[in-house]
């Protein structure tokens, strides 16, 4: 028997731990060059204008990362597992709306609403991984079909009008704007954000949802033959990017200190632009969270710098386009080279 | 009477429009390695399926070491003992090694949380006890295909089977790993274990298994000792008519025309300069190891990878080829090694796929001919006795090997003047072989120049006029028919490279100009 084991040992060589290690840096080299790219055009900007690197501006950055990073951290899970949510904008909306009604028309206290309004938003994701799972519609056409229900419902629930939550006490300050860490000058919602960000990469990297998620997304088949419950872990994966979801719709709300009915639609696309930025990839089974902060961070980063340079928006959103596919033709490339 | 380890009895299985598995039995002892053997379409897979609890069957009875069982489901299946390997793996190539054997099962902290030291100290573990070596912390994706081999298997043995079930094991697998698979398996079986043995090579069989059970078009034909029976006799059993081996080639091509000259060919990756000949209407075999380069060969001459040096002539005409569309409209054509991803749309149908290829001669001004189409189709399916209920079957519901019969039928339509086959008959049935040998003959005989890649060397000695042999993405030589046996083809294809003796080539007259 250990003829066998002894005829093999002998191959395991320094050579191989060697390759080992450059095999561990091959795999963060997306990240890194995502991190190496951002600090590129922290750079170039601060050189660009003078206005940029300023606390005001950066804290600002953050801010308007907070929405879109939440909705990029949830739909990382989605699109690992190999799958696409497009309704993550519309969805935002209306958990926006419902975290707005629960608090001023039904009276709810603050914590209670809000935590509502997450739930809410658990319960979008869970409807999208039933139809996913359960009935088998590929995710691209479920959620367009939610995206759209959301925007209606979203609608219909406000009456079309704004819902302003003014009446509830401290609301926009502790869940958005208020500088609740002492000495520093970055808003609420931002460590919200960040605390989200490093829930959610435990998630990924060390539970079994998070195994799963990258189990069903490297081949969904073979994860059901090896005898794990992939309808019922899917649903799940999907309701815990509902929750992140949720809580996109509540800081939005806190925000403005109102629910505002007809947005949304195209912050999905910006969510899974971050996440692809970020080395995810859309075919599923790769994808890191702290890729998508930093894409979302690049995204932010880009049309922040532009509009301080006085570039057009028009011209902002051909260079956040151009931005995506050279990240995604660099990863194809990067992915060709180590195949060989 | 002792029990049987594994006994299933008036087993049957339909499908619709189809019966699988028709009042069909399996013995399988304790400490035996049971051999299953039958062409394709026999209904191997689905009684796999039917053990290891991915499919139900319509009635039948199991029993495991005497006892009636019911398998439901996977699940159950794997807690009964019974694990099984399939053909194509069933791994998550972007999780590690020890993800991949404890899927489902992994070591947690607090109900929720992974630990992934204590998985890969188990994997460790277990790696040991077997006496495989692999490294719990590898992506499965960047591990060769023996390797990966070697997690399913380590993974079926985690689950402390009783009964393993490998399917077609060594499709993939160069020599020593095939012994090394060996070696594993005699190890496992024991008094309370027992191994089923699919394969089609029949050399392997002989040299693994204890008994061979064989089965035709779903149903039990016998079992017979291995060490007492003929392989031939076996093959006989299988298709259920007598087959005649060892055969050489019919004719001796007469011409000495040179349709196709390579000079000097050399990849970047592995080849270096290799140069050869082909004539008209001859079969130019081309042996060796896996990993010697000749797949590189056929790529580099259809311009599928890019050559680094050396030259193409067509006719005496030196070509340039950039792709493999630019070589089928030169009248030569490749038939890929893995045609199921590389050679089939497997969501279309038999008549789409055979068509595929020369479409423009079905069409009229852009718009397709759909009956003509339809009748290539017919009478490809007849010619190379393609086992589909019709041309509108879908082509990812037909068994492997009739899956390569329609790739073989979109080239032949094409009508090209050389042919490369990069291992013709894969997974293909002894039936089968037969019916591909001799439309090679044919497709010889009227005129057509093949290149035939194979790494079964009794194929290669029966079709070949002439045998090119490579090692380590050189030539190291060239045999006729007449003059060559396993043995001489085995001395060329083992030649090393890496102590810078180039390759000697063995001259007789007539056998490399």
């Amino acid at each position: 028997m250990t003829l066998v084991k002894e005829t093999a040992q002998a191959g395991k060589t320094a050579g191989d731990k060697k390759s080992e290690l450059s095999t561990r840096i091959r795999a963060s080299f997306q990240q890194l060059l995502a991190f190496a790219s951002l600090l590129a055009l922290v750079l170039f900007f601060s050189v660009a204008s003078a206005n940029f690197y300023q606390a005001a501006n950066l804290s600002n950055i953050l801010l308007s990362t907070v929405v879109t990073g939440l909705l990029a951290l949830g739909t990382t899970f989605v699109i690992i597992t190999g799958g696409i949510d497009l309704s993550i904008g519309t969805g935002m909306t209306l958990c926006s709306v419902m975290t707005a009604v629960f608090m001023t028309q039904l009276g709810l206290p603050m914590i209670l609403g809000v935590l509502c309004g997450v739930v809410f938003g658990a319960l979008m994701g869970g409807v999208n991984g039933l139809f996913v799972a359960v009935l088998k519609i590929p995710s691209f056409i479920a959620t367009l079909a939610m995206m759209m229900v959301a925007a209606g419902l979203a609608l219909v629930i406000s009456g079309t009008k704004p819902i302003y939550t003014n009446e509830v006490a401290g609301f926009q300050k502790v869940f958005a704007l208020g500088k609740s860490i002492p000495g520093l000058v970055i808003p609420n919602a931002v460590f919200i954000l960040f605390a989200a960000a490093v829930i959610a990469g435990l998630i990924l990297s060390k539970t079994v949802l998070g195994r799963y998620t990258y189990s069903i997304g490297s081949n969904e088949q073979a994860t059901a033959l090896s005898g794990v419950n992939v309808r019922k872990w899917t649903v799940l994966i999907y309701t815990l990017a509902g929750c992140f979801t949720g809580l996109a719709g509540v800081i939005a709300t806190a925000r403005l200190n109102s629910a505002q009915p007809a947005g949304g639609m195209g912050l999905e696309l910006q969510a899974i632009a971050a996440v692809v930025i970020g080395g995810t990839s859309l075919q599923g089974g790769k994808g890191s969270i702290i890729g998508t902060v930093i894409g979302a961070l690049i995204m932010s980063v880009l049309t922040n710098g532009l509009s301080i340079m006085s570039i057009p928006q028009e011209w902002q959103q051909v260079a956040v386009g151009v931005v995506i596919l050279l990240a995604v033709y660099l990863d194809m490339m990067r992915r060709r080279q180590s195949a060989k | 009477m002792t029990n049987h380890l594994l006994r299933m009895t008036g087993v049957n299985k339909s499908f619709p429009g189809v019966k699988a598995l028709s009042d069909m039995q399996l013995e399988l002892r304790h400490n035996e390695v049971l051999a299953l053997v039958g062409e394709n379409g026999a209904g191997k897979s689905t009684l796999m399926k039917l053990l290891s609890g991915i499919y139900v069957p319509d009635s039948g009875r199991f029993e495991i070491d005497g006892r009636e069982v019911v398998i439901a489901g996977t699940r159950h299946a794997q807690e009964l003992g019974i694990s099984i390997i399939h053909q194509e793996f069933n791994l998550m190539q972007d999780l590690t090694v020890a993800q991949n054997i404890y899927i489902g099962r992994e070591p947690r902290v607090g109900g929720v949380f992974l630990s992934e030291r204590r998985m890969n100290r188990k994997a460790q573990f277990l790696f040991g006890k077997i006496g495989i070596d692999l490294d719990p912390r590898a992506r499965v994706g960047d591990l060769t295909v023996a390797k990966q081999q070697m997690v399913e298997i380590a993974k079926a043995l985690s689950f402390r089977s009783r009964i393993l079930i490998m399917d077609e094991p060594t499709a993939a697998l160069n020599d020593a790993e095939v012994a090394t698979l060996h070696a594993l398996i005699r190890n496992f079986t024991n008094r309370d274990t027992g191994v089923i043995y699919i394969s089609h090579r029949m050399d392997e069989l002989k040299a693994v298994s204890d008994r061979i059970s064989v089965i035709r078009d779903g149903e039990y034909v016998d079992t017979v000792s291995t060490t007492e029976t003929s392989m031939r006799a076996v093959i006989n059993l299988m298709v259920g008519r007598e087959i005649s081996g060892n055969q050489r080639p019919d004719a001796i091509p007469a011409t000495d025309e040179v349709v196709l000259k390579v000079t000097g060919l050399c990849t970047k990756a592995l080849l270096r300069d290799v140069s050869f000949e082909l004539r008209k209407g001859e079969i130019l075999g081309f042996a060796g190891l896996m990993g010697a380069g000749r797949t590189e060969v056929a790529r580099a001459i259809v311009g599928a990878d890019r050559l680094s040096a050396g030259t193409v002539e067509l006719g005496g005409r030196p070509v340039r080829i950039p792709s493999p569309a630019a070589a089928a409209a030169l009248g030569l054509g490749y038939l890929s090694e893995d045609r199921k991803h590389l050679g089939l749309m497997l969501e279309r149908d038999v008549k789409d796929n055979i068509a595929l290829s020369s479409l423009k001669m079905f069409s009229r001004m852009g718009v397709l001919d759909n009956r003509a189409m339809k009748a290539t189709a017919s009478e490809y399916i007849g010619k190379l006795r393609i086992k589909t209920p019709s041309s509108a079957q879908a082509a990812k519901n037909l068994s492997g090997g009739n899956q390569q019969k329609i790739v073989i039928a979109k080239w032949l339509v094409k009508d090209c003047d050389i042919l490369i086959f990069d291992e013709p008959t894969r997974g293909i049935d002894v039936g089968a072989k037969e019916e591909i040998y001799s439309l090679l003959n044919e497709l010889a005989a009227q005129g057509k120049s093949i290149i035939m890649i194979s790494s079964e060397l009794p194929e290669v000695l029966r079709l070949s006029h002439r045998i090119a042999v490579m090692s380590g993405g050189r030539l190291t030589g060239f045999l006729s028919n007449a003059e060559a046996n396993q043995e001489n083809i085995m001395e060329l294809a083992t030649q090393n490279i890496a102590d810078g003796t180039t390759g000697t080539t063995v001259h007789t007259a007539g056998a490399q100009r």
